[in-house]
């Protein structure tokens, strides 16, 4: 008797879970299918905008988000499954790849007319001049943080990671893209675009750099630096903004080599079904309105005209989330790098580390 | 064998979620980038011996650790009162329902510098470097699959018969030479089946080694993961060279008890 009135609460809970997901989606007109960054969009969360939940509202369309965690996990995606994303985030070197691959769509953009509110720095770049294929979506650069109290002095270039004096709390890039362009830059070599020979030059570079290292880390850098943990490493400008608010100690700075300006664009794949919706969310996205809810909630820097003076004034006036311009022109941004060259300094980066 | 036509949902699942994945993973490793047959994906796989090697090193350490502390575990676990096991078994299982990652992320917290064990034992005068090191990155393995060790040999044991063990005890035998007659050798199968479980996952597993290690600690499943990135077919032959390298540990351990001890 006991099993049987088990097994009837497992189906009735089963079956309200079933009807729960059933009731949502009754009654939209249709639905565009997103494939962003994790944590890309404002969420409601601490009092931000759900920027996504609006568009649904305003009008009627379901998006359905998934999220990939790098630009390689996406072009996979596109390149190699049956996905039908309408709209994807891809960055600036990928943005470059997947057009030329002939993975995007040419944007009509007529359908697009906020696009003739982005700032004229961002539609002009050279992976993608005129934005026939993306739309900006975000842009910021990478920076340096470090711990006032475990760092003497004021660091002010990528050198300050190569410091034997900090030996052990050091910590650098998990991935061969940021990590190799720093040390191209302290090499002399162009990160936009190498060849096998730049990337073994950079790679003795991180050869010698790896015995001071505490680690090679990604998100992890959060937790190292926000708890004292490790006195300095690389990491996005945007989000050493975040730490800094978390840890009074930490300090943020942008090298005085330059650093590399990254772009995070919206794109409509090859593969997309519902055009229509991802040209109403993309244009819906550069709403300087709805993009400052974002950048607030995301802390990277809009590249729509009209968004830096609706956000939080702190943020807007952070250098870290907002270069000036004079720093933006030492900057660089990554291109398409031959295939060949692009595995080859993977491959070298997995030697590295092993 | 005759197939019965209830088995046929069964032979479609293995097709679509065993057979083809390990086709396509037999097809990448043996092909280039532009899809023709070569062995040069294996080629660049040797370059990560040292890895392999490393990995294979810290997955039987961890089963070894594992083993050592499950087994007296167990072997209490089943003399105890039913419904204590229940509860023992139930606070084993617990922390299993919280995500992998989270339970990492909570080691990680444990060992910094500065955190709860580190500023114990600065009190007593002892100063270490708790995170960043191999030793981390076992403590962690063997948390993760602890469970997996005890479980099995928790069931074996707790259908092994009192009586047997009486018997051995009215015959002379002390409680050594009860253990090392009766108890080890009806307990195989458990035992087979728990190094399974766990040699096989964490020889292949991956992050664990990115967060609790240092720049020296990287394992097989990190190398996998980060040259899937930008080359499938190398990333494919490392996994097949896994793969094999499993499989001809499975034989071997398939020598010592009955096959269906094995849980593969």
């Amino acid at each position: 008797m006991k099993k049987i009135i088990s097994m009837a609460l497992a189906v009735l809970l089963l079956g309200g879970l079933a009807t729960l997901f059933a009731s949502c989606g009754s009654s939209y007109d249709g639905e565009i299918n997103v494939y962003n960054w994790a944590e890309y969009f404002a969420d409601g969360s601490g009092g931000t905008v759900d920027v996504v939940a609006k568009f649904e509202e305003k009008y009627n369309i379901k998006v359905n988000l998934t999220t990939y965690e790098t630009n390689e996990g996406l072009y996979n995606m596109l390149k190699s499954s049956n996905s039908n994303y309408d709209v994807v985030f891809p960055s600036d070197y990928m943005v470059e790849k997947l057009k030329n691959e002939k993975l995007l769509t040419k944007l009509d953009l007529a359908k697009i007319p906020n696009q003739k509110k982005i700032i004229d720095r961002f539609t002009n770049m050279d992976y993608d001049n005129g934005n026939n294929y993306s739309i900006p979506y975000s842009w910021n650069v990478t920076g340096l943080v470090y711990n006032k109290t475990m760092v003497k002095g004021k660091p002010e270039s990528w050198n300050s990671l190569w410091d034997k004096s900090l030996s052990g709390s050091i910590l650098m890039f998990n991935n061969s893209r940021d990590a190799y362009a720093i040390a191209m830059q302290m090499c002399g070599i162009n990160p936009a675009a190498f060849t096998k020979a730049d990337v073994d030059k950079a790679t003795v570079k991180l050869k010698e750099q790896k015995p001071l290292l505490k680690k090679y880390a990604m998100d992890q850098t959060f937790t190292e630096m926000e708890n004292n943990q490790s006195a300095i490493a690389p990491y996005y400008a945007g989000d050493i903004y975040t730490m800094m608010t978390n840890n009074e100690d930490l300090v943020g700075v942008l090298p005085e080599e330059g650093s590399n300006l990254f772009v995070d664009s919206m794109c409509i794949p090859k593969s997309a079904q519902n055009i229509d919706g991802a040209y109403k969310f993309i244009n819906f996205m550069t709403e300087p309105e709805n993009s400052a809810a974002n950048m607030d909630y995301i802390t990277y820097a809009s590249p729509v005209d009209g968004a830096k003076q609706l956000i939080d004034k702190d943020v807007a006036d952070s250098e870290l989330v907002y270069p000036p311009d004079s720093y933006l022109d030492k900057c660089y941004t990554f291109r398409d790098v031959d295939e060949d060259v692009y595995s080859y300094m993977q491959e070298q980066f997995v030697k590295l580390m092993s | 064998m005759r197939l019965k036509r209830p088995t046929i949902p069964y032979i479609i699942w293995m097709a679509v979620f065993t057979v083809i994945p390990i086709v396509l993973i037999l097809l990448y490793s043996f092909t280039d980038r532009s899809g023709n047959f070569s062995f040069e994906p294996f080629i660049k796989a040797v370059g990560y011996t040292n890895v392999f090697l490393n990995s294979l090193w810290i997955a039987f350490i961890s089963t070894v650790i594992c083993l050592a502390l499950s087994y007296p575990l167990a072997y209490f676990m089943s003399r105890l009162k039913r419904s204590t096991q229940n509860l023992i078994t139930m606070l084993i299982m617990i922390p299993m329902w919280m995500n992998f990652l989270l339970r990492i992320y909570a080691w990680v917290t444990l060992l910094q510098n500065n955190g709860p064990i580190d500023t114990m034992l600065s009190l007593l005068g002892i100063h270490t470097q708790l995170i960043g090191n191999q030793g981390a990155v076992i403590v962690g393995m063997v948390y993760e699959y602890l469970p997996f060790m005890v479980l099995p040999l928790y069931t074996v044991m707790s259908k092994i018969d009192y009586q047997l063990i009486e018997a051995s005890g009215d015959l002379g035998a002390n409680m050594f030479v009860t253990m090392r007659k009766v108890v080890v050798p009806l307990s195989v199968p458990g035992i087979i089946s728990g190094v399974t479980m766990v040699f096989v996952p964490s020889a292949s597993t991956f992050l664990v080694a990115q967060y609790l290690g240092g720049t020296k600690d990287i394992m097989i499943g990190d190398v996998i993961d980060k040259i899937f990135w930008s080359d499938q077919n190398t990333g494919s032959a490392i996994a097949l060279i896994l793969m094999v390298a499993i499989l001809f540990f499975l034989i071997i351990l398939n020598f010592f008890g009955d096959e269906e001890a094995i849980a593969t």
